[in-house]
């Protein structure tokens, strides 16, 4: 690839390597989060002259994530860990680091579901999630948007860069809602040539960068240390 | 280029459309309807002919349309012809579709609210198909809005005159194919041609948008009409990844060449069985068909035709390929293929039956 022109994308086998890089350095510095795990889709074998090499494929998921919005308009990730939507009993897993003010019971906890999916038309990662309440219904497209912080809301309705449409997750058979990958290569490439000051990231950092513009749309932030090289 | 262009365009499914009986107020019920669906066209489209026949007797509320044959939800964003090709894999004629305009599945189906729906989908593909094509989706972002209805009302009415005026706008490019075409020019074209990847002016990726879509099918059937009927969207696997096209000196990159490049879990090289457990390879059961599928290969690196393994037993059979209604044959070139039989939104729909022989113990 010639390097002096990096087009901001990325290829199958370096969203894995990516992913992989991305989930660690998740589970290292927000410890307060469940952590990313990768689902594995596919074994690809790989053919180079007489060596057989097998590339892993799958996509990241983070599942069960609460987000509580107060009437405040405030809106907070609390976390719940790994325990299932109505296991109440199971206190080890629960992580409760709940950032809304206190005292306000009427406060209805959404849980959302993430995947990081490799959309191999467009070499970019795809955000893809859903929601629901705690009673398991799944919320629409026109909710999940007033569920969304506030400033988040403003940033989809006003940039021509990220926008959310209900559309069929490429694995699963059902409607999830989907963050738009058309325009991902253009603002990568401005954000590594702007802020890291490199023609071409090393491509294990994508993710993370990738993240930190994706993440806040949909109410989850990095800490800083993620964005450092370790 | 024409001909083919033209047969495609004119191919179209006879329907047999009938209300679902949860929905049926009247006695007698009323008859179906009959309708000629164009095969590039999507069902939802056809709405404004369906609802006569049915209006008088729906039950009172707001309709929320959707299809399903023998039980499955049609994916309304899905050709008709592609449909047809795939869920029946003997074709009937007329094909008999249930309608419902209440109870829509959205647990299963995402939400289609007429006509806008079917265009955004439609405009979406085309882009994704031009970044494929070009690396960026340039010309469909540069059409007007009142350029982009033109070619989107062309494919609601299937009228391949509009749509050739429309999409001259486009620049959609095609594959070029040193061995398949015979003309002195493209002989000098193919000096430079020859060993590298990216060889056509128009495309500059060198790339195919591909939809195909597979059934997995364990069970040995004589004939299409013994195939057991497809219940359930997790049956089929769904592989939406561009095709690279890798071209050799005198060798001619085939539609079959294409099937093992865009599914190398099913034909790669046969694990030895020193290599230890080997669960991605057994597709017999549902469970794994979930997770196991369509995944974005992405290069794939594959410069030498695929060699598949020890044994002819060990292969996955092919045992139907079937594009716009065609079984077209597996040596063809895939460039032909892929120029000529491509859907309005310059993606080629291959549905594909493939028996994987059962795991062998290791």
């Amino acid at each position: 690839m010639n390097e002096s022109a990096w087009d901001g994308t990325l290829s199958a086998s370096e969203f894995s390597a990516s992913a992989q890089a991305f989930a660690e350095k998740w589970k290292l510095n927000n410890p307060a989060y469940p952590p990313w795990t990768w689902v594995k889709s596919l074994e690809v074998p790989i053919f180079a002259t007489n060596q057989v090499s097998l590339v892993e494929e799958g996509y990241l998921s983070l599942e069960n994530v609460c987000i509580v919005k107060s009437n405040d308009d405030e809106v907070a990730s609390c976390v719940e860990g790994e325990a299932s939507l109505y296991d109440k009993e199971d206190e080890e897993s629960t992580d409760s680091a709940t950032l809304t003010s206190s005292g306000n019971d009427n406060v209805q906890p959404y849980y959302f579901d993430f995947h990081i999916i490799y959309s191999a038309s467009f070499r970019v990662p795809v955000l893809y999630f859903r929601a629901y309440c705690s009673d398991g219904r799944s919320l629409g497209l026109n909710e999940i948007e007033s569920v969304l912080p506030a400033n988040s809301a403003k940033v989809l309705l006003e940039s021509k860069w990220t926008f959310i449409t209900q559309e069929e997750h490429p694995y699963l058979n059902r409607p999830w809602c989907k963050l738009h990958p058309c325009g991902s290569s253009d603002w990568m490439k401005l954000l590594f040539q702007a802020v890291e000051k490199v023609d071409r990231p090393a491509m294990e950092l994508y993710l993370v960068s990738w993240f930190s513009v994706v993440g806040p749309v949909i109410g989850l932030g990095i800490p800083i240390q993620m964005l450092k090289e370790p | 280029m024409k001909e083919a262009q033209e047969f495609v365009w004119m191919g179209a499914i006879p329907l047999q459309i009938h209300l679902h009986e949860s929905e049926v107020t009247t006695v007698p019920p009323p008859p179906p309807a009959l309708i000629l669906a164009p095969r590039i066209g999507y069902l939802p489209l056809l709405l404004p002919l369906i609802k006569p026949y049915f209006s008088s007797t729906l039950p009172p509320g707001v309709d929320t349309v959707w299809f399903e044959y023998k039980g499955l939800p049609l994916k309304w964003y899905i050709p008709t012809g592609v449909l047809f090709d795939l869920l029946c894999a003997e074709p009937e004629r007329p094909w008999n579709l249930t309608i419902h305009f209440r109870g829509y599945p959205s647990h299963l189906l995402i939400p289609c609210e007429g006509e806008d729906s079917v265009k955004w989908n439609f405009i979406n593909s085309l882009k994704e198909a031009d970044y494929i094509i070009n690396g960026n989706c340039k010309n469909v972002m540069h059409m007007s809005q009142s350029d982009q209805l033109e070619l989107w009302n062309s494919v609601v009415n299937a009228n391949l005159e509009a749509f050739i005026r429309s999409s001259s706008k486009l620049k959609s490019g095609t594959i070029e194919d040193d061995y398949a075409s015979k003309s002195s020019l493209s002989s000098q074209k193919s000096q430079k041609m020859i060993g590298e990847a990216d060889t056509s002016v128009q495309t500059k990726t060198g790339k195919v948008p591909v939809r195909l879509y597979v059934w997995n099918v364990s069970e040995d059937f004589g004939d299409m009409e013994d195939a057991p009927p497809i219940d359930s969207w997790d049956r089929i696997s769904y592989v939406n990844r561009p095709l690279e096209i890798h071209r050799e000196e005198g060798k001619c990159f085939t539609l079959h060449d294409a099937i093992k490049t865009l599914l190398p879990e099913l034909f790669g090289k046969k694990r030895k069985p020193s290599e230890g457990e080997n669960d991605e390879q057994s597709f017999g059961s549902e469970e794994e068909t979930k997770n196991n599928r369509m995944t974005e290969e992405g290069e794939g690196n594959i410069s030498q035709p695929l060699e598949t393994g020890s044994t002819a037993d060990d292969d996955p059979e092919i045992k139907l390929l079937r594009i716009q209604g065609i079984e077209p044959k597996l040596e063809t070139p895939i460039s032909w293929v892929a120029n000529h039989l491509r859907h309005p939104e310059n993606f080629l729909h291959v549905c594909v039956y493939i028996k994987v022989p059962s795991a062998k113990s290791l």
